[in-house]
């Protein structure tokens, strides 16, 4: 096992992209981790004159128009990114998981009405859902999880119906059977840690791509209005900027690069996991 | 495909299609429902009069007393007459609201999908044939990059440099104000307004058709029927373009054609960066001034216009390439 892991790590570091990607992470986590520390006031304090460059008095990346720091921002922004994008991300495959195991493990009828509720859910399109069901349920911490995660489990179920249907009549399964363990210990204990390694893989592109959604709904003013995140920040710029383009350009490379290095962090998970798949390429 | 055969295959796909429109309906008599404010204290509100017995008369003139079944049925029978509701704030009916922004939409998404296509094919071939080499790994850090980039940030930034700091583009709107254009010009003068927004939709798109084209080659090149040509003697661009780039945009289109709903869904972001005046854009100022009868009018309309799409792809496909499979 220990020797396993030590080659799973030695793997996805040789991958340069995902290493740095990890390295970029850690960065945004540490800046998450010590937003108060690096800036102990509230993000939304005045802390200078509007509309001051980056630099002047101190401002890293400079004011926004009621003279709030922009640097501040950018790290108390980055705890909503990653909180949101993490919670989503983990409501959606726990959601995809159950859904997809039942569809797969059944067949069937059970099987067919549950592709078409998932079918259901990958024809609408997501954005829109996301924007409608945070507008009508009022936006906050809760109701844009919720939201992005409805949007987001279809893939994770039918990753799991497809794994679940092609190991249903594996070998070790029909000798657990045969053995009469209950139909619980089979799906939780034989099948699921081997259907594993996609979701893994998936779930680190869906914390990208819930980053990606968060920040598109609080840039259309459905954020928590509690708290500061990079999409409302470019979203004020938005208006301003002929007159201060950093309010929306930093913000902008703060969602860059998290999400990059989480896109490379996934395919550098996804090379160590299917060693085969990642020689062949 | 034989025609009996085609013509089954259709019904097939006109039925599942209807079922489809039955449910988002369902789900948007739901989230009608769920909504803060229920219509009839809403026009009560707007009116003046919040009195109890005026509130009981409206309930009752808009069926807002019925059960829920029967107020279901009253709203999918709407529907199907292109009846959306109405919008309370602008006193008027949704569906004409949507119906005078849906040209500036499709406009939009048109333009934005052909470029996307256009441009995707092209860098996918170019990466394909130079497997390995500078310009591949170019193309492929650029999709990386595109994917990991908001669009309304890309939209940002292309104003910023082609609008403040370059000033050859404008920034926002549809046309010149007051210029007053026709013929020609005019479509010149929209065309230069079409240019960034279409440019910020079509990009991310881009990059996917961009890697699904070189994936799709390479898979191609490798097959029997190329190395027979090569060995007949065609000329290397012609395998190229006549053997393997045919072949490889089939499952480019099939994926192109399923993603053009998305775009539609997308352009809610980038109609509001641009001030585009499409159905995105109504959607946006709706979300300001809470009226959720548009919001919810425009997810409807998207969301069918998505499932048109997803036919004419299906047909299209099927009608392409005869191996599809039927039942």
């Amino acid at each position: 096992m220990k020797q396993l892991l030590g080659e799973f790590v030695g793997t996805f570091l040789r991958n340069r992209g995902a290493a740095a990607g990890l390295v970029v992470l850690a960065l945004v986590g540490l800046a998450a981790a010590t937003a108060d520390l690096l800036f102990p006031f509230s993000p939304w304090d005045m802390r200078g004159g509007p509309f001051m460059r980056p630099g002047e008095m101190d401002l890293l990346l400079g004011s926004d128009s009621l003279g709030r720091d922009v640097a501040a921002g950018i790290a108390y922004g980055a705890r909503v990114s990653l909180l949101i994008g993490a919670v989503s991300t983990a409501v959606a495959v726990l959601v995809g998981i159950t859904l997809g195991a039942v569809a797969g493990y059944a067949g069937g009828t059970v099987d067919d009405a549950i592709m078409r509720f998932t079918e259901f859910f990958q024809t609408v399109p997501s954005f829109l859902l996301a924007v409608v069901l945070v507008a009508i349920f009022s936006p906050s911490l809760g109701s844009i999880v919720a939201a992005i995660a409805i949007v987001s489990w279809p893939p994770v179920a039918r990753v799991i119906r497809a794994e679940f249907l092609s190991l249903r009549n594996r070998e070790f399964v029909q000798a657990a059977e045969v053995l009469g363990r209950s139909r619980t210990a089979i799906v939780f204990r034989e099948i699921l840690p081997n259907a594993l390694s996609p979701i893994i893989v998936l779930a680190s592109l869906m914390v990208a791509s819930a980053i990606l959604l968060e920040s598109g709904l609080s840039f259309l003013g459905l954020g928590d209005p509690n708290m500061i995140s990079w999409g409302f920040m470019i979203g004020a710029g938005r208006s301003v900027i002929r007159i201060a383009w950093w309010m929306s350009v930093f913000p902008g490379v703060a969602i860059f690069l998290t999400v990059l290095a989480l896109n490379l962090v996934g395919e550098g998970l996804s090379d160590a996991l299917n060693p085969r798949l990642a020689r062949r390429r | 495909m034989g025609g009996v055969h085609f013509a089954r295959f259709l019904a097939q796909r006109v039925i599942k299609m209807a079922v489809m429109v039955f449910a988002i309906v369902t789900a948007n008599f739901l989230l009608v429902h769920a909504a803060p404010g229920d219509p009839a204290s809403v026009m009560a509100g707007e009116a003046g009069a919040a009195d109890p017995q005026f509130l009981a008369q409206l309930r009752t003139q808009f069926g807002l007393d019925q059960p829920l079944s029967t107020q279901l049925w009253l709203y999918v029978s709407n529907v199907a007459h292109g009846d959306l509701g109405m919008s309370y704030r602008q006193q008027r009916p949704v569906a004409g609201l949507i119906a005078e922004r849906l040209s500036a939409t499709l406009l939009l998404t048109g333009t934005a999908f052909i470029l996307a296509i256009l441009l995707g094919v092209t860098l996918g071939a170019l990466a394909a044939r130079r497997v390995g080499r500078t310009s591949d790994s170019l193309i492929t850090v650029l999709a990386l990059g595109l994917y990991a980039t908001p669009l309304f940030w890309v939209g940002l930034m292309l104003v910023l440099v082609f609008s403040v700091w370059l000033d050859w583009l404008p920034s926002f709107g549809m046309n010149t104000v007051g210029a007053n254009l026709t013929g020609f010009a005019a479509v010149l003068d929209t065309a230069r307004y079409l240019l960034l927004p279409a440019l910020t939709l079509g990009l991310f798109y881009m990059a996917v058709y961009a890697r699904l084209t070189r994936a799709a080659m390479l898979e191609v090149a490798s097959q029997d029927f190329v190395r027979t040509a090569r060995a007949k003697g065609v000329p290397e661009g012609a395998v190229q373009r006549r053997h393997i780039l045919r072949n490889a945009l089939l499952p480019v289109i099939t994926v192109a054609g399923m993603q053009l709903g998305q775009l539609i869904g997308g352009s809610i972001l980038v109609e509001t960066v641009f001030a585009w005046p499409g159905i995105g854009r109504l959607a946006f100022d709706a979300l300001l001034a809470r009226d959720y009868q548009i919001l919810l009018g425009v997810f409807l309309v998207t969301s069918v216009m998505v499932l048109f799409f997803n036919l004419l792809t299906d047909l299209l496909y099927a009608l392409i390439d005869p191996r599809v499979e039927v039942m």
